[in-house]
């Protein structure tokens, strides 16, 4: 029972929302809103499980001291720290994210900069890994590099400045056989998400229900 | 006199049609209109609607100039009368009252008629395959080299005493990469807990972490080491993308893994972890159906799982016959999209020399729906 009730429920679920896709008349059509709304509902409660988690794992590598613990301790310190600023601004005010209250303060002054470091990190990486793309030891990377260099010089301005035909090489380069790959590679995902929503649907692939 | 004031009335939107809103749910009406020969000085038309002839139109909403399209909320079964309204600053213009017109749910979305026949033929191949396969039937699925090297990274690993890092993504449990990963997961977990080899896995989103734990679970107890599973090693990090990237990375530098596999549906962190990943040494297995991370795994990644490698990754891993199958459908499949793009093209080419226009116009059409 511990899997046939699971596999049930998928059966039902995935065909109901199969024929919801064409059967727009009630109840059927608002099938899948109404499970969205639900999983959405779900999702909610299960944050306070990671949470739980992530104190549980924290809490206990600050009690035994094991190596880099500090970092735990400024884990809990934050989340606490945001919590309590959080219920603060809530009870407060009208919004935690009205402007004035301390939780948006909190957010555009702390989250807001770690986030953009992170993402301003890319840049270096995005150089360092094309550094090892581009090597051309092969006829591929070769034709990458080759391509790479036409596009980036042929979308900044001084591309037009080199040679006028270096934006149209660029936009062909991007335009045809760049997006016949990409289409070509979506077809394939779109295909291979059919075939394991099928596998999941008829109980063929159980790996998720372990 | 009368010529200037007749000159200098509003024209009303011409051609207005009146329908119940097609292929919905019921409880709408659409409203089009041809635009108004004066559209150019219009500020908006606005639509009216009545329950009752002989009463007063009341106003339903505004649609600005230059388009005309508008789509009324209803109640089924009720009788509405509509009129559009052209409105300039100094002028308006209504159109002949419409009605009576009723709103109704439909049973069938007409404009799915493609997808319903196309979803029947590639389930009917797919389960015929299956069928095949369960029947013992040979198969022969091509070698893919980065599912051939799962083996081989979780094996470096132990070697090496590291454990192994596995990411399942950005996405939740609703997203069919996320199930994919899973399974991956569930293969890597076996191996890793055979060998002994400690296994990571930091998780984005509570739902898939709670799913992750099982199915790690599960496999320890396949390999017959139940007592070496750990659930506080399958454990949630953060929902938020770039924090995730920051505690994912920082685990990278700390525990310094072996094998890294990055499995799912990744955003802009996805170079960020890659080459954080590749800078340790870690040999690094990724899959993704992400077209637009696709390039950073290929550059940072020692094996990258292309799109739809990825959803056959559960299948090729078990040898199972009719997991197996269901991939031989999907390549059929594959085959007569690539038979429809041809003829697509081959129509589409004559088309432009004038032959066969409307064979080709009606082709494209039929799929066009999707």
């Amino acid at each position: 029972m511990r899997r046939e009730v699971p596999l049930a429920i998928t059966f039902i679920t995935g065909f109901l929302l199969i024929i919801g896709f064409f059967i727009p008349h009630d109840p059927i059509g608002g099938l899948q809103s109404m499970f969205l709304q639900w999983y959405a509902i779900i999702a909610g409660f299960t944050m306070v499980l990671g949470l739980m988690t992530l104190t549980r794992i924290h809490t206990r590598r600050i009690v035994k001291r094991t190596q880099g613990f500090g970092y735990s301790v400024i884990l809990i310190g934050a989340m606490l720290g945001t919590l309590v600023v959080g219920f603060y601004s809530g009870i407060k005010y009208k919004g935690l994210f009205e402007l004035g209250t301390p939780f948006m303060w909190y957010y555009n002054n702390i989250l807001v900069p770690l986030s953009a470091t992170m993402f301003s990190l890319l840049a270096f990486f995005i150089a360092s890994a094309a550094y090892r793309a581009f090597r051309a030891r092969t006829i591929e990377a070769t034709l990458l590099l080759i391509a790479g260099v036409l596009v980036m010089i042929g979308r900044v301005p001084v591309g037009n400045l080199i040679w006028n035909k270096l934006p149209i090489i660029a936009e062909w380069i991007m335009n045809i056989p760049q997006l016949a790959a990409k289409r070509g590679i979506l077809i394939g995902v779109a295909l291979g998400m059919i075939a394991t929503s099928l596998r999941i649907i008829l109980g063929i692939e159980r790996t998720y229900l372990k | 006199m009368f010529l200037l004031i007749f000159l200098l009335q509003l024209s009303p939107p011409l051609n207005v049609q009146v329908f119940d809103t097609p292929n919905d749910k019921g409880k709408s009406i659409s409203i089009k209109w041809k635009l108004s020969p004066d559209d150019s000085v219009l500020s908006y038309y606005e639509v009216f609607r009545t329950t009752d002839k002989k009463h007063e139109y009341y106003s339903r909403g505004i649609v600005l100039r230059g388009l005309n399209k508008f789509d009324d909320s209803t109640q089924d079964g009720e009788k509405y009368w509509y009129k559009v309204r052209a409105v300039s600053p100094t002028d308006f213009a209504d159109s002949e009252p419409l009605g009576p017109v009723i709103s109704y749910a439909q049973w069938f979305h007409h404009k799915r008629w493609n997808a319903l026949i196309l979803g029947i033929v590639f389930c009917g191949l797919v389960l015929w395959y299956i069928k095949k396969a369960k029947h013992g039937g040979s198969l022969f699925i091509r070698k893919i080299s980065g599912l051939e090297a799962v083996d081989d990274a979780v094996g470096r690993a132990t070697e090496s005493g590291k454990p192994i890092l596995y990411l399942t993504g950005l996405s939740d449990m609703s997203d069919v990469a996320t199930i994919a990963s899973l399974s991956i997961l569930g293969r890597v977990a076996k191996r890793a807990a055979t060998y002994g080899t400690p296994l990571l896995v930091p998780c984005y989103d509570p739902i898939v972490m709670s799913a992750a734990q099982e199915v790690v679970k599960q496999a320890h107890m396949e390999a017959g080491r139940p007592d070496t599973y750990n659930e506080s090693k399958i454990f949630y990090l953060t929902a938020d993308q770039f924090g995730y990237a920051a505690g994912v990375n920082g685990i990278m530098l700390r525990e310094k893994p072996g094998a890294v596999f990055l499995q799912g549906y990744f955003f802009a962190e996805s170079l960020l972890l890659a080459e954080t990943g590749n800078s340790i040494g870690a040999i690094q297995i990724a899959g993704t159906p992400a077209t637009t991370q696709l390039p950073f795994f290929v550059a940072a990644c020692d094996y990258t799982l292309i799109g739809e490698e990825m959803y056959a990754a559960s299948s090729y891993l078990s040898k199972e016959p009719t997991l197996l199958g269901s991939i031989k459908g999907e390549d059929f499949v594959k085959l007569i999209i690539i038979i429809v793009i041809s003829i697509g093209i081959l129509l589409a080419s004559l088309s432009s020399f004038g032959i066969l226009k409307t064979s080709a116009s009606n082709f494209i059409n039929w799929f066009s729906g999707f």
